[in-house]
C-alpha cells in the first residue's frame, strides 16, 4: 500500500502566543516549533500498516516554509521512506486552499491511503482530512481512535457525543488520527543516521487563490483576577454563596 | 439576496438540540444578507425532526429521507447536501461543530469549492461578505476572517448561540437520497455506559488533575458531577492524568483534548498548565480547588479555595446535592 502522511510544523503547545505588529499573525521570535502532536499518531499508524502488510511505501508531505525540513527529517528518522516539502512563505491557515494544494499533489503520486492528524494545533480547524477526501473522491473516517485493516477493509472507531461509532471503508481512503490510536515511536540513532540518506524533495505548493483572508488576530481578553475565598472546608459555604448569589450558576 | 443553508443533525430520528443553535446563527446571517434560511436534514424517518425544524423559525425544511441514509455516511450525506445548497442558491452553509459537523461540512465545502472555517463563535455578514471569528491555538488567540469564496461554510462551537425557539410553520419538502455508492458506512453506534453527558454540551464541567494522586480518587469528581443531577455535569481531566492512563482521552480538556466553555467549570487538583488553561478559559465561571496557593489555575479562577481536595470536595458535593434536592 502506498501511504501518504500529511504533517504540519506548529508552535509547541507550551508556547505563549504574542501577536505580531501586523495584527494578523503571531510574533515568531522566541517560539519553538514542533511536529503537530496528532500527526505523530498518523505517522505511527502508517508505519504499522506497512509493517503489517510487509510491503508498501510511506511518504510524508507538508506545506510550509523551508524550516519544516527539520520536522520532515524527523519523520524520516522514525521510519518514513520519503519526504516532500511543498513550499510557501504564508501561514497555512486557509483549510480549503491547503486541501486543494495537497489534493493536486496527491493526484500526481501513487497513493491508496492518506493519514493525517485530526487537526493542527495552530489553526485548530479539524477540517483538512474530510475536505481532502472529498476532493480526491476517497472514502474518509475522521478522528479515529482505533483502526484495524483486514482483507482490504478498514474498521475504524471514533468517539461521537455520548457514543462510539464503528465505521468501515475500503481504499482509497483518508483517515484522520485521534490521540489514543497508538503509541508513537521516536527516532533512534540508527534511524537518524539512515534519514540523512533518504530523499527529501521540494517543490512549490500550488495554492489556489485564497478562500479566506485574515482580518485580525487578537489575544482573548484577560480574565479579571479572582478571589481566594479561604482555605479548607470552612470556605465551602462562601463558595456556594458566591456561585448562587454572585455568579448565579446554581 | 443570499440564502443560508443550516444543516441539522439527526441521530436515530431525533433532532440534536444543538442544531437549533445553528438555526439562530442562520437567522442572524439571513437578516443581514436579506436571504432565507433553509434547514436540510439527512436520515431515515425524519418526519418528527422535520416538524420540529419547521417550527424553529426557518423559512423551509428539506428532509433527504430514505433507508440508505439510516446510518451516517459522510461522503453520501455530503453529496446530498451539496445538491440542496445548489438548489437553494445558498451562499452560506452552517452546522454545529459536533463529531458529525466536523466530518461533514468540510466535504460539502470541498464539493462546492467554497471556503471553510470551523469552531466559530461569531458569524457576520457585512456588505455581502461573510465573516467569522474563531479561537486558534486552542483559545490562546482569536482569529477573525472574511470569506473570499462562496459558499462560506462554517461550523459553530456548541453552547455559544442560543437555541432557536420559534413558533413558525415552514414548508417541509421531502426528497429521496441521491443514488450512488456509499464509500464509508457506520456499522454500529455503541452508546457509552450510564448515559454520560457529553463534555462539550455539559452545563457544568468538573475536572480532576494529578492532585487527586491516583485514578481511584476520581470518585470524588464523579460524585460531585452526580450531585448536579442527571444530564447537567460531565467529568473532565487534565492531560497529565490522561497520559497516565487514569482517564480516557475523550475527557481531556486542553490543547490536545477538548475546548469547553460551560457556564461553570470546577478544577480540582489541577495546577493549570498553559495547555489546560487554553481549553477552559472561556468558561463563564471558574472555580479552582488546589493545595498550592501559587498554582497558575488561581490566576484564571473566579473563585478559589486553597486546601486539601479530599476534605473540600465531599463538603462541596454535599452542599450542591442539598441545593439540587431543594429545587
Amino acid at each position: 500500500m502506498d501511504i501518504v502522511v500529511c504533517i504540519k510544523r506548529v508552535p509547541a503547545t507550551d508556547t505563549t502566543i504574542k501577536i505580531a505588529a501586523d495584527g494578523k499573525s503571531i510574533e515568531p521570535a522566541g517560539v519553538s516549533f514542533e511536529l503537530n502532536a496528532y500527526d505523530e499518531f498518523a505517522l505511527e499508524q502508517a508505519l504499522r500498516i506497512k509493517e503489517q502488510l510487509g510491503s508498501g511505501t510511506v511518504t510524508v508531505v507538508t506545506i510550509g516554509s523551508k524550516d519544516a525540513q527539520k520536522e520532515l527529517r524527523d519523520t524520516l528518522a522514525r521510519g518514513a521512506d520519503k519526504a516532500v516539502l511543498l513550499t510557501t512563505d504564508q501561514w497555512v491557515f486557509d483549510g480549503a486552499s491547503t486541501a486543494a494544494a495537497l489534493a493536486a499533489w496527491i493526484k500526481s503520486v501513487p497513493c491508496n491511503l492518506v493519514l493525517c492528524g485530526r487537526q493542527a494545533v495552530d489553526s485548530d480547524n479539524n477540517q483538512l482530512p474530510a475536505n481532502l477526501a472529498a476532493r480526491l473522491g476517497f472514502a474518509c473516517v475522521t478522528e479515529v481512535a482505533k483502526l484495524e485493516l483486514a482483507d482490504g477493509t478498514f474498521t475504524a472507531e471514533r468517539d461521537i457525543e455520548g457514543a462510539r461509532e464503528v465505521v468501515t471503508c475500503k481504499t482509497p481512503a483518508v483517515i484522520s488520527c485521534q490521540k489514543g490510536l497508538n503509541e508513537p515511536r521516536y527516532a533512534n540513532l540508527k534511524g537518524i543516521m539512515a534519514a540523512k540518506k533518504k530523499p527529501l524533495e521540494e517543490a512549490a505548493a500550488s495554492l489556489p487563490a485564497p478562500a479566506l483572508e485574515i482580518v485580525s488576530l487578537t489575544l482573548p481578553p484577560a480574565r479579571a483576577a479572582g478571589k481566594i475565598l479561604g482555605t479548607g472546608v470552612d470556605a465551602v459555604p462562601a463558595l456556594i454563596a458566591a456561585l448562587r448569589d454572585e455568579a448565579k450558576v446554581l | 439576496m443570499s440564502n443560508i443553508v443550516v444543516i441539522a443533525e439527526v441521530r436515530g430520528g431525533q433532532l440534536k438540540r444543538t442544531s437549533l443553535e445553528a438555526v439562530t446563527a442562520g437567522l442572524q446571517l439571513a437578516q443581514k444578507s436579506g436571504g432565507k434560511v433553509i434547514a436540510v436534514a439527512c436520515g431515515a424517518g425524519l418526519d418528527a425532526a422535520a416538524a420540529e425544524l419547521a417550527k424553529s423559525g426557518v423559512h423551509k425544511v428539506v428532509a433527504v429521507d430514505g433507508p440508505t441514509f439510516a446510518n451516517y455516511s459522510g461522503d453520501a450525506y455530503a453529496r446530498a447536501i451539496a445538491e440542496q445548497v445548489k438548489a437553494a442558491a445558498a451562499t452560506a452553509v452552517l452546522m454545529v461543530h459536533t463529531a458529525m459537523g466536523k466530518d461533514l461540512l468540510p466535504r460539502v465545502s470541498a464539493l462546492l469549492e467554497g471556503s471553510v472555517v470551523t469552531d466559530v463563535v461569531e458569524v457576520s455578514c457585512d456588505g455581502g461578505t461573510f465573516g467569522a471569528r474563531k479561537p486558534v491555538f486552542a483559545g490562546k488567540a482569536t482569529m477573525t476572517v472574511n470569506a473570499k469564496k462562496a459558499p462560506f461554510c462554517a461550523t459553530l462551537r456548541p453552547n455559544n448561540f442560543a437555541a432557536a425557539e420559534g413558533s413558525g410553520s415552514a414548508e417541509v419538502s421531502k426528497t429521496a437520497p441521491p443514488a450512488g455508492d456509499l464509500l464509508s458506512v457506520v456499522k454500529e453506534v455503541i452508546a457509552s455506559s450510564g448515559g454520560r453527558t457529553p463534555l462539550q454540551e455539559a452545563k457544568v464541567v468538573v475536572s480532576g488533575g494529578r492532585g487527586l494522586k491516583e485514578a481511584a480518587h476520581f470518585k470524588l469528581v464523579e460524585d460531585l458531577v452526580a450531585a448536579f443531577g442527571p444530564g447537567v455535569a460531565a467529568v473532565g481531566a487534565s492531560r497529565a492524568v490522561v497520559d497516565a492512563g487514569w482517564r480516557p482521552h475523550r475527557e481531556q480538556v486542553g490543547q490536545t483534548g477538548k475546548v469547553v466553555s460551560p457556564p461553570l467549570y470546577i478544577a480540582i487538583g489541577i495546577s493549570g498548565a498553559i495547555q489546560h488553561l487554553a481549553g477552559m478559559r472561556t468558561a463563564r465561571t471558574i472555580v479552582a480547588i488546589n493545595k498550592d496557593a501559587d498554582a497558575p489555575i488561581f490566576k484564571v479562577a473566579d473563585y478559589g479555595i486553597v486546601g486539601d481536595a479530599f476534605e473540600i470536595v465531599p463538603a462541596l458535593t454535599k452542599a450542591i446535592a442539598e441545593i439540587v434536592a431543594g429545587k
